[in-house]
């Protein structure tokens, strides 16, 4: 199992030049919308061809464009799950499952009746898709998927049309429903919860270009590129100057940090996750620490979103959340937002 | 009262036998003939989409009997077209029923084209990739996915098409003529019996079309309100 994609395609003004190998079974794709994620998918599925650059899956090329090598969609044999799901609105929940099979009559009825009873769909079989709820419909397309048994599947922004507690029920189906399957599975999404929660590896694709990659849980520790840390949801950037191994000046916020972890040559950015700050209520903090000059609150259900100005004029997120509020009822707004180092992200 | 029944018992139904018979012939011609041009011009680029559309409109923009004067000289058997179909195939067409039915299938065909192009159009394109990515072939996805999905609008076409083949007259007179028995349909038998200042009988050939008409496009919105369930209400 491995995928190696190599493509590159110019689209008016945008460019996508996408490089990655990877061997891990679950791979993300995190982007903005536009950011040429869902054309990636596309080119691996053959629905999109690049203008040059290679794909390859499993040892299988798809696509070589020095060698002249370009495989339909319908020879790569890669399940796509579509965002609507695209089932054929005409057809049944049978005859869509059946859509793709080949064969006699009789081994046909038989996957179709293994995948009904595999993806909890009896009695469903001749309803149409519109009759169905979102749930039955991602099991009904999932299930037209996994009856050709494709070598591959791509999930392009599964859940981005519904609604929050929906999305929650779908994922953990989703999950579920993925467990068994032995192949590579890449999710695209412009949502930095689902990607975690899904992925081994990560990939975040910025303007048609990847701008981080590696194991999940790491990149969010350690994003490397400002875009990164900006889509694995890091709210607080400040142009930084490197003073020494271990000293760093926050230019924007007005703080000098000082670590035990070698700041790396290459930083320009210096990013803090709105829910790291810790809060000080004691004086002293002068130029480690951020003077608390409240901006603005914003109220959400499980959380306080505060708005801090800092002396060059640029607006610092601290997201508290409810278990913590009573902290600020009792001891009132603290002086000082302190910096926990080990959450100090240097950026490129 | 008695006048009218005395016509109906004398009539000469030949009128409604030609034009119904032209009417489903073109119809049926039209019908896949619209399609396959509709998937064509869906699949082409926007420059050749707008030239095959251009030259599968013009019939329906045209007046009729400029069309038919066109088609008058393509299969005038004077006209190398014309004497080619007759001395190889022994094809007339001037003057018979099959030049009925191409001046009604060249004056009915744009509305089958046209509609069944923009039903296709309105298609969810994801549909198609799906379609692809589950190893169906192109011809296979249009057939089961697209057309069924453009059903309503291609419905829509047939009825259409069929009402304007069952009443077209400019481009039929030209071509085929009006001999009765042969060529003489009910568009034509009205326009002569009115010539003649006999409104009853043209009355009641208008009664009949009518008639016709109302009877068609009951039995479409019947067929397809029932197969097209998936389409929502408002």
């Amino acid at each position: 199992m491995a995928v190696n994609v190599d493509i590159q395609k110019q689209l008016g003004d945008f460019r996508l030049d996408i490089r990655f190998k990877s061997s891990a079974r679950r791979i993300g794709i995190l982007g903005a919308s536009g950011s040429g994620k869902s054309m990636t998918l596309k080119s691996i599925a053959g629905i999109e061809q690049p203008d040059r650059g290679i794909i390859e899956a499993d040892g299988r090329i798809f696509y070589d464009r020095e060698r002249r090598i370009s495989l339909k969609p319908q020879e790569r044999n890669v399940g796509y799950l579509f965002q609507n799901y695209a089932l054929f609105p005409t057809m049944t929940v049978e005859k869509n499952i059946a859509a793709g099979l080949k064969g006699s009559r009789k081994e046909k009825e038989a996957r179709v009746r293994e995948m009904i009873r595999k993806f909890r769909l009896e009695g469903l079989e001749r309803h149409l898709p519109g009759q169905l709820s979102g749930g039955q419909q991602q099991r009904t397309a999932l299930a037209r998927i996994m009856a050709c048994g494709p070598g591959m599947i791509l999930l392009d922004e599964p859940f981005s049309a519904l609604d929050m507690y929906m999305k929650d029920q779908l994922q953990r189906e989703l999950s579920g429903m993925l467990e068994e399957y032995p192949g590579t599975v890449i999710l695209v999404s412009h949502n930095r919860d689902e990607v975690y929660r899904f992925s081994e590896e990560l990939l975040v694709i910025d303007q048609g270009s990847i701008v981080a990659e590696g194991e999940t849980k790491a990149l969010f520790r350690d994003p490397v590129s400002r875009e990164a840390a900006r889509l694995t949801g890091c709210k607080n950037f400040s142009r930084a100057r490197r003073i020494d191994a271990h000293t760093v000046e926050a230019a924007d916020w007005g703080v000098t940090l000082t670590v035990k972890r070698e700041v790396p040559e290459y930083i320009k950015w210096i990013g803090y996750r709105a829910h790291d700050f810790v809060p000080v209520w004691e004086t002293g903090g002068n130029g480690r620490m951020l003077p608390f000059t409240l901006e603005g609150i914003a109220e959400l259900p499980f959380e306080k979103n505060y708005y801090i100005k800092t002396g060059s004029g640029a607006t610092v997120c601290w997201f508290v959340q409810r278990e913590q509020e009573h902290l600020l009822d009792e001891k009132g707004m603290p002086l000082f937002l302190a910096f926990n180092e080990d959450k100090i992200l240097f950026l490129k | 009262m008695e006048e009218i029944v005395k016509i109906l018992e004398e009539l000469d139904w030949s009128p409604l036998f030609i034009s119904l018979k032209t009417g489903i012939a073109a119809t049926f011609i039209s019908f896949f003939l619209g399609i396959f041009a509709a998937r064509k011009a869906v699949k082409a680029s926007p420059r050749k989409k707008a030239v095959i559309d251009g030259i599968l409109t013009l019939p329906m923009v045209l007046p009729p009997t400029a069309a038919g004067f066109f088609l008058l000289l393509l299969f005038s058997r004077r006209r190398p077209f014309g004497s080619f179909l007759f001395e190889q195939f022994d094809l007339k067409v001037v003057q018979t029923w099959l030049g009925c039915v191409i001046a009604a299938t060249v004056i009915a065909f744009p509305l089958m084209y046209r509609n069944a192009r923009a039903a296709m159009e309105q298609i969810d394109m994801n549909l198609v990739y799906a379609g692809r990515t589950l190893g169906m072939s192109d011809l296979r996805i249009f057939w089961t996915v697209i057309v069924p999905t453009a059903g309503p609008g291609i419905a829509s076409g047939t009825v259409l098409t069929f009402a304007r083949a069952l009443g077209e007259y400019g481009a039929t007179s030209m071509l085929a003529g009006n001999i009765p028995g042969r060529t003489g349909t009910i568009s034509q038998k009205i326009a002569m019996v009115i010539q003649d200042g006999d409104y009853l009988t043209a009355g009641i050939w208008v009664g009949i079309v009518m008639i016709i008409a109302f009877l068609i496009i009951f039995l479409m919105n019947l067929i397809s309100g029932k197969k097209m369930k998936h389409i929502g209400r408002w």
